[in-house]
């Protein structure tokens, strides 16, 4: 009976954005929930091993940008079902917004999303907290204070509801300097968006739907940009839909302004053409937009200009997509289809390549939270954290969203064919297998956490989950 | 009849789901069931046994009449449904109501809906035959389709012809399905509209203009779009007497056009917004011939989408 | 077509059928008195032009004559591929009239029941007659035709099919033909 604190991860090609690793190919002997050692050929007796030949290895990825519905609307998502879909999804950590209800607005929210989330496995939860009060864009949250609770909060931003108020918004980025912290913007101005519900042109034009401006987005890019040179505040792009934002973002960072951005799988894989069987699964804000839309974010996400990719993971009840388009929410879920989308949309096309890709989904997003290497991104050393996931970019998957450990099933990649596919995410030491991984075989049956289809959770690794804490 | 036989027992969301075949079969069919309303006994047992329910979101007493009729003069059982807007509402309601209407057994559920769309979603929850009555600003293709006869009626063929659609395009689900119908019978469109009111993302190939006067002097055909007042409290026009002024169909436009241009409307008509009192109630108006023909195009659409079967074998006795 | 198929009426026998059949429904009627003559699409209507200008050559009176689609009446609505619906034109007012369906052949009886309730629609006829110019048995309605070009017996899978100069643009000719299809 091997030791089942120890387990030897073999032959797998490692990628690792924060040690330099590109694809050397190394063993990894994890113990208890870090890394013990890595190099060529260990042996070591007593252990659990693992062949990952013919696959990737990297630090564990992190989504700045989710929304798991706890507290409000837990028949959508849980922190405990959320944080599942993201290890399903190679997600070892992830930011969640702060729309819930009540929304986190205070350090009391914050904290007890976080204590929640410590509980039982799944991926870590950072929060990001509002910007104002019930993100009602008037009075400034009490920032400090939820920054420095135990809340992990890591970020500020009304998302859905943007800020308005050039005013509010630029005391806002002022103010968050006293600690350098990061604003956030869901950029979106609502006289030009006003009802719109898909990306204004051709699409809202055949559809007849009222069109949403690509505009919308573009002015307040243009409004936050300048806030932020002025101020010298950090700020950063939530999930940017049009080619004028991309070039905007790239003259001011030529300028030298602290700015981030982020895209979504979804609007580097889908144009508003997708949209056209008025399928309410496709209804996402921003709206999808153009191909030439979609070729700049493709563009700026390979030259660096964009710096992460984030899902905007938005879990939504059936009851609520299933109605007519202009009835239902925006939002898409992304979790568990996000690298599948990704590879096939980027990987294919050329846009970039793997080793690009996988800094866009862990450096990329740490360096735009500017998060403390303890919470985030020791990356693939002897001592770090064992936070990793084992992919194969090549392999094919047909989607099912029925094997989602989302609650929630709002997503158009469902019955598609796409590339890329996530074999195994390492937690702390814990192996979890996503449904249909062609290595839960390699374990036997009766170890499995959990049954079949619904993604499984080895009984190997280290101890029971959530016993012990050692991090920081 | 082969082209027709493709696509039978089957719903019509808007006019592009036909081929021009098909549209022409349609309006021959129409030719035919125009012959039945001027009968003493104005009915035909054609749809008998059929149940057709009219499901209405939104008031529309025309359209609900003029398929009412369609539906009593094919002997098709009708049923009248109106949920205003605000009383059956969002998600569920409207599944349900469409899965209740489906276990009564029905065969055709013509819909009227104020969301763009809406129709196309409730075919995918039934089987039943649906027609689209009119989806928000999406399409309105029987209205296309009865425009399309009345004008053949009137000027023969629509090959080559030139047809203005005036007004607020942006908004506008007649101009939407005509836009198709009549490009797809062979005519010229050339939309004209305020800047405001003219919708983004227009086909490259589309041709428009700001000023009516620009089209006035080469078109055949102006077919005028209702101008709702709320466009004003939108902010989309400054005021419906600037509008009038500058897009009104009046004696004076209407004198500068080729002699025999027509002047078309969906209804129902603001007059002394789009079109002037003279030109509403003189020769050139189409309006009431659109009104009849409303009703043998919808006979036809009804009879298309109820009447025969998949791959029967004909041989008659 | 590899079916066989033999000529049972050629263009003299139509010739003859039909002119025997004016003389009959003269006869009958004895005169042109209140006669009028409706066609059912698609052969019925070249049939009845020919039967009404006989009865004009023999009486010297212009007869009523109007087409009839009986798409919209027939039983079989449903089973058939979407139909074709042709103008019914009935240019004169049944009521009183001794109107005479003219068809070509005649079969099941169910054309013929159609074509009487649609001509009830247009108004109270005085009698309805009926000639084909071909029947061929294995009626399912109780109709019989009052003229009749010639009886052919046939088999039920055999089909029996009507050329006429007008419509077909060849020589009149009846042929039956085996095995359906």
């Amino acid at each position: 009976m091997p030791n089942r604190d120890r387990i030897l991860l073999r032959g797998a090609k490692l990628i690792c954005p924060f040690s330099g690793l590109r694809g050397e190919t190394l063993d990894i002997l994890i113990s208890g929930k870090r890394i013990a050692e890595i190099g060529e050929g260990i042996e070591c007796a007593e252990v659990f091993a693992l062949d990952l030949s013919g696959l990737y290895l990297s630090p564990g990825w992190l989504d700045m940008h989710v929304h798991l519905r706890e507290p409000g609307r837990e028949d959508e998502e849980t922190l405990a079902s959320g944080r599942l879909a993201a290890l399903s999804g190679g997600f070892t950590a992830v930011c969640c917004m702060p729309n819930t209800d009540p929304p986190v607005d205070c350090a009391a929210v914050a904290e007890e999303i976080a204590a929640r989330a410590s509980e039982g496995t799944g991926a870590d939860v950072f929060c990001v907290g509002a910007i104002t009060v019930g993100r009602k864009g008037g009075r400034m949250v009490e920032m400090d204070r939820m920054r420095s609770s135990a809340g992990r909060v890591v970020a500020f931003s009304d998302d859905g509801c943007c800020v308005q108020d050039a005013g509010v918004m630029r005391r806002a980025l002022e103010y968050a300097r006293r600690f350098d912290g990061l604003i956030i913007d869901h950029c979106e101005d609502h006289a030009l968006s006003s009802g719109g519900q898909v990306r204004e042109g051709p699409c809202s034009f055949r559809l007849g739907l009222r069109g949403y401006p690509s505009m919308a987005e573009e002015v307040m890019v243009a409004r936050d940009l300048l806030l932020a040179e002025h101020t010298g505040s950090r700020i950063h792009l939530a999930h940017l839909s049009s080619a004028r934002s991309v070039e905007m973002l790239r003259a001011a960072r030529e300028r030298g302004v602290r700015v981030t951005a982020e895209v979504t799988p979804h609007h580097l894989f889908f144009t508003d053409e997708d949209v056209d069987g008025l399928d309410p699964r496709f209804k996402v804000n921003p709206p999808l937009g153009s191909r030439e839309d979609r070729e700049a974010l493709r563009r700026a996400l390979a030259d660096g200009v964009i710096d992460a990719v984030a899902t905007d993971h938005a879990p939504h009840s059936l009851e609520e997509k299933e109605v007519e388009f202009e009835r239902a929410p925006f939002g898409m879920i992304g979790l568990e289809s996000a690298f599948s989308a990704c590879c096939t949309a980027l990987l294919e096309s050329g846009s970039l390549d793997v080793f690009a890709l996988v800094e866009r989904l862990t450096a990329g997003p740490a360096r735009a939270l500017g998060l403390d290497p303890r919470l985030y991104g020791e990356g693939i050393k002897k001592g770090a954290r064992a936070d990793l996931v084992a992919f194969d970019p090549e392999a094919e998957r047909v989607v099912d969203a029925d094997d989602f450990l989302s609650f929630s099933r709002n997503c158009p990649f469902d019955g598609m064919r796409l590339k890329g596919k996530v074999e195994l995410t390492v937690k702390d030491g814990k192996l979890f297998f996503p449904p249909g991984s062609r290595l839960s075989g390699s374990i036997g049956e009766a170890r499995m956490g959990r049954g079949r289809a619904c993604g499984s959770v080895a009984d190997i690794g280290c101890g029971a989950p959530g016993a012990d804490a050692d991090d920081v | 009849m082969d082209a027709a036989a493709a696509r039978r027992g089957r719903s019509l969301i808007d006019v592009d789901q036909l081929t021009p075949a098909e549209v022409h079969w349609l309006l021959d069919t129409a030719r035919s069931f125009e012959e039945v309303s001027r009968r003493a006994v104005k009915k035909v047992p054609a749809l008998r046994g059929r149940t057709v329910v009219n499901l209405f979101f939104e008031p529309s007493t025309r359209t609900r009449i003029s398929f009412e009729l369609a539906a009593k003069r094919l002997s098709a059982d009708v049923v009248n449904f109106a949920a205003a807007a605000s009383s059956v509402v969002k998600g569920e309601a409207l599944k349900d109501t469409v899965l209740t209407l489906q276990a009564m057994g029905v065969d055709a559920l013509v819909v009227r809906h104020p969301c763009s769309g809406a129709p196309g979603v409730i075919d995918g929850w039934t089987d039943a035959a649906v027609i689209n009555a009119g989806d928000g600003m999406h399409a309105h293709p029987t209205q296309a389709l009865l425009d399309c006869y009345a004008l053949i009626r009137r000027i023969g063929c629509l090959q080559d012809k030139r047809i203005a659609i005036v007004g607020d395009i942006m908004h506008s689900r007649v101009a939407r399905s005509c836009i198709k119908a009549f490009t797809m019978l062979g005519a010229e469109v050339v939309l004209v509209a305020p800047p405001t009111l003219m919708p983004a993302g227009l086909p490259p190939e589309t041709r428009f203009s700001y000023v009516l006067e620009d089209v006035l002097e080469d078109c055949d055909v102006f077919y005028l779009l209702r101008l709702q007042t709320e466009r004003q409290e939108e902010g989309l026009i400054p005021s419906l007497r600037e509008y009038a002024a500058a897009y009104q169909m009046d004696a004076r436009r209407l004198g500068r056009a080729r002699p025999h241009a027509l002047v078309m409307h969906p209804g129902p008509i603001n007059r002394g917004v789009e079109i002037s009192a003279e030109v509403a109630d003189g020769p050139r108006a189409v309006m009431l011939d659109q009104v009849t023909s409303g009703l043998a195009v919808r006979m036809a659409v009804l009879f298309m989408a109820l009447g025969g079967k998949e791959g029967g074998d004909a041989e008659s006795g | 077509m590899g079916s066989a198929q033999r000529i049972v009426m050629d263009a003299r026998d139509v010739e003859r059928a039909v002119r025997r059949m004016a003389h009959e429904i003269v006869e009958r009627n004895r005169g042109a008195e209140g006669l009028a003559v409706v066609g059912i699409r698609t052969r019925g209507v070249p049939l009845a032009r020919r039967i009404a200008d006989f009865i004009e050559e023999l009486e010297r009176k212009k007869i009523p004559l109007g087409l009839l689609d009986i798409t919209l009446y027939r039983d079989d609505i449903f089973d058939r591929p979407q139909p074709e619906v042709r103008e019914t034109d009935i240019p004169f007012d049944v009521t009183d009239k001794r109107l005479v369906i003219v068809d070509d052949v005649l079969y099941t009886g169910r054309s013929v029941r159609a074509a009487i309730d649609a001509l009830m629609d247009f108004g109270r006829p005085r009698s309805i007659l009926l000639a084909v110019l071909v029947d061929r048995g294995h009626r399912e309605l109780p109709i019989r035709p009052d003229f009749v070009g010639k009886n052919i017996p046939t088999a039920r899978s055999e089909k029996v099919k009507v050329r006429l100069r007008e419509t077909d643009g060849c020589e009149d000719q009846v042929v039956i033909m085996e095995g359906g299809l």
